[in-house]
């Protein structure tokens, strides 16, 4: 369908953007667009004015230092892919976002975006949630950061307010030997996922797990950690009976939802299989 | 106003900020040879390359191309002749009703032209964003890694302008 009428501006500042978007109660931002302008052509979104970020100076920078990785709000997921520090930076991140969109949407489509869509099978929230990152916003009343567990309210809602611009997401550091697996299952490549999994895992001297956090998305209203699968290998030596019972509990604790693509049984075995595939490709990872 | 470069020529539209760039390159410009399939960025047909890269054309807006370079099928090939592409794809039968054929053509020589040695896997996973009703894949993925060789030495067979 063709787009509903809006006006449209292009700011030069942040504080700018800022204050149009302050200014005008149903303006939305826009940055790639992959997400929005198909909400403006289902009229699932029918904002009178249209931000357009891509001026803003900074943001679409990625940033790699001792406390983490930083991805400005423009990064777009070509950037991620192109930038050969983070296979070593942020590995789990990079596996991730092989999976987002298709190719051309992969050169429009940003770190930003995704956020403040907030949709409950994509997957930089879900990596946002798993790895405790924080989400740096500004807004009118100034600049704050929102843990993304608090960031990501229900499907397509956030804890951002009209007038606030997602800025920069922030990733905390990943030591060199930590073991990870991110796993999904859609029905093409790029399509959204039924149901994806992120785990990782450091290791203790004597071999054991430690640090355990699992992440998944598709099989609920927004992306989320499930502390009760962690718990099955946190501190655990990981093999298979711990495997097979960190899947079970997979499927135990979430309650999907029934739509055209799977049924609500079906996702929940799914996410058993893609808890189950994660840790064991985060077994098989060697790590220096 | 709005200005940007449209197959090598400089334009200057006056559209609706709602018109996307599809609507603007199709019906303002008449590049028709943009086809506009879904308009919601799932089937590829509009793909078109901005600044060399593949991009949907439904899902940008006119107004965000200003500035930007951006290139259709039409701007591919010069004068009659086809580019080694296209040849491709007339030898490997990898059309039947064409609709869809721009955007797998762009979305191809976006491809080639960064990727000029890649093999069967990344052509059809960079090739699932576009979708065919009609011929099927196997004869459009064949096509498009004949054209490899063409897109090897100097990598920029056939577009026009300069790449990022």
């Amino acid at each position: 369908m063709k787009l509903p009428a809006f006006d449209y501006a292009c700011p030069a500042t942040l504080a700018e953007a800022v204050t149009l978007l302050a200014a005008n109660g149903d303006a939305k931002a826009i940055a790639g667009g992959q997400s929005l302008v198909p909400m403006l052509a289902f009229r699932v979104a029918a904002p009178t004015l249209l931000v357009d970020l891509a001026r803003l100076p900074g943001l679409d920078r990625i940033a790699i230092g001792a406390d983490g990785v930083r991805l400005g709000a423009l990064v777009r997921w070509r950037d991620i892919l192109a930038d050969a520090r983070l296979a070593r930076a942020h590995p789990l991140l990079v596996a991730a976002v092989r999976h987002v969109a298709h190719y051309q949407i992969r050169n429009r489509g940003t770190v930003g975006g995704s956020l403040a869509h907030a949709d409950p099978a994509a997957e930089l929230p879900g990596i946002a949630v798993a790895c405790d990152g924080e989400i740096a916003v500004t807004g009118t009343a100034g600049a704050r950061v929102i843990a993304a567990k608090d960031f990501f309210l229900g499907a397509l809602t956030t804890a951002l307010a009209p007038d606030e611009i997602i800025t920069e997401l922030r990733l905390p550091a990943w030591p060199a030997a930590r073991r990870f697996g991110f796993e999904e299952f859609a029905l093409r490549r790029g399509d959204f996922a039924l149901a994806a999994a992120a785990v990782f895992h450091d290791r203790a001297a004597d071999g054991r797990a430690t640090n355990a956090h699992v992440g998944v998305i598709g099989v609920g209203e927004r992306p989320t950690r499930l502390p009760s699968v962690e718990a099955v290998f946190d501190g655990a030596r990981i093999d298979d009976g711990v495997i097979a019972r960190a899947a079970a509990a997979a499927s135990a604790a979430v309650d999907p939802p029934d739509d055209i693509h799977a049924s609500a049984a079906y996702r929940r075995a799914l996410v058993g299989t893609m808890v189950e595939r994660a840790l064991v490709a985060a077994q098989q990872r060697d790590q220096p | 106003m709005t200005r940007f470069e449209a197959n090598g020529r400089a334009v200057e539209v006056a559209v609706e900020p709602r018109m996307t760039l599809a609507d603007c390159l199709r019906d303002v410009l008449r590049l028709t040879g943009t086809h506009i399939g879904c308009e919601h960025g799932v089937c590829g047909a509009c793909t078109v390359l901005v600044d060399g890269e593949a991009v949907r054309a439904c899902l940008m807006l006119a107004v965000q191309a200003e500035g930007r370079r951006v290139t259709t099928v039409e701007g591919l090939s010069h004068d009659d002749t086809l580019t080694p592409l296209q040849q491709a794809f007339r030898k490997h039968h990898a059309l039947q009703c064409g609709f869809c054929t721009p955007g797998m053509i762009t979305t191809a020589h976006a491809l080639l032209s960064e990727e000029p040695d890649c093999d069967a896997d990344r052509v059809r996973e960079v090739l699932s964003g576009n979708i065919c009703r009609c011929t099927g894949y196997i004869p459009i993925i064949e096509a498009v890694l004949e054209a490899r060789s063409a897109y090897r030495g100097d990598g920029r067979a056939g577009d026009d302008g300069e790449r990022r």
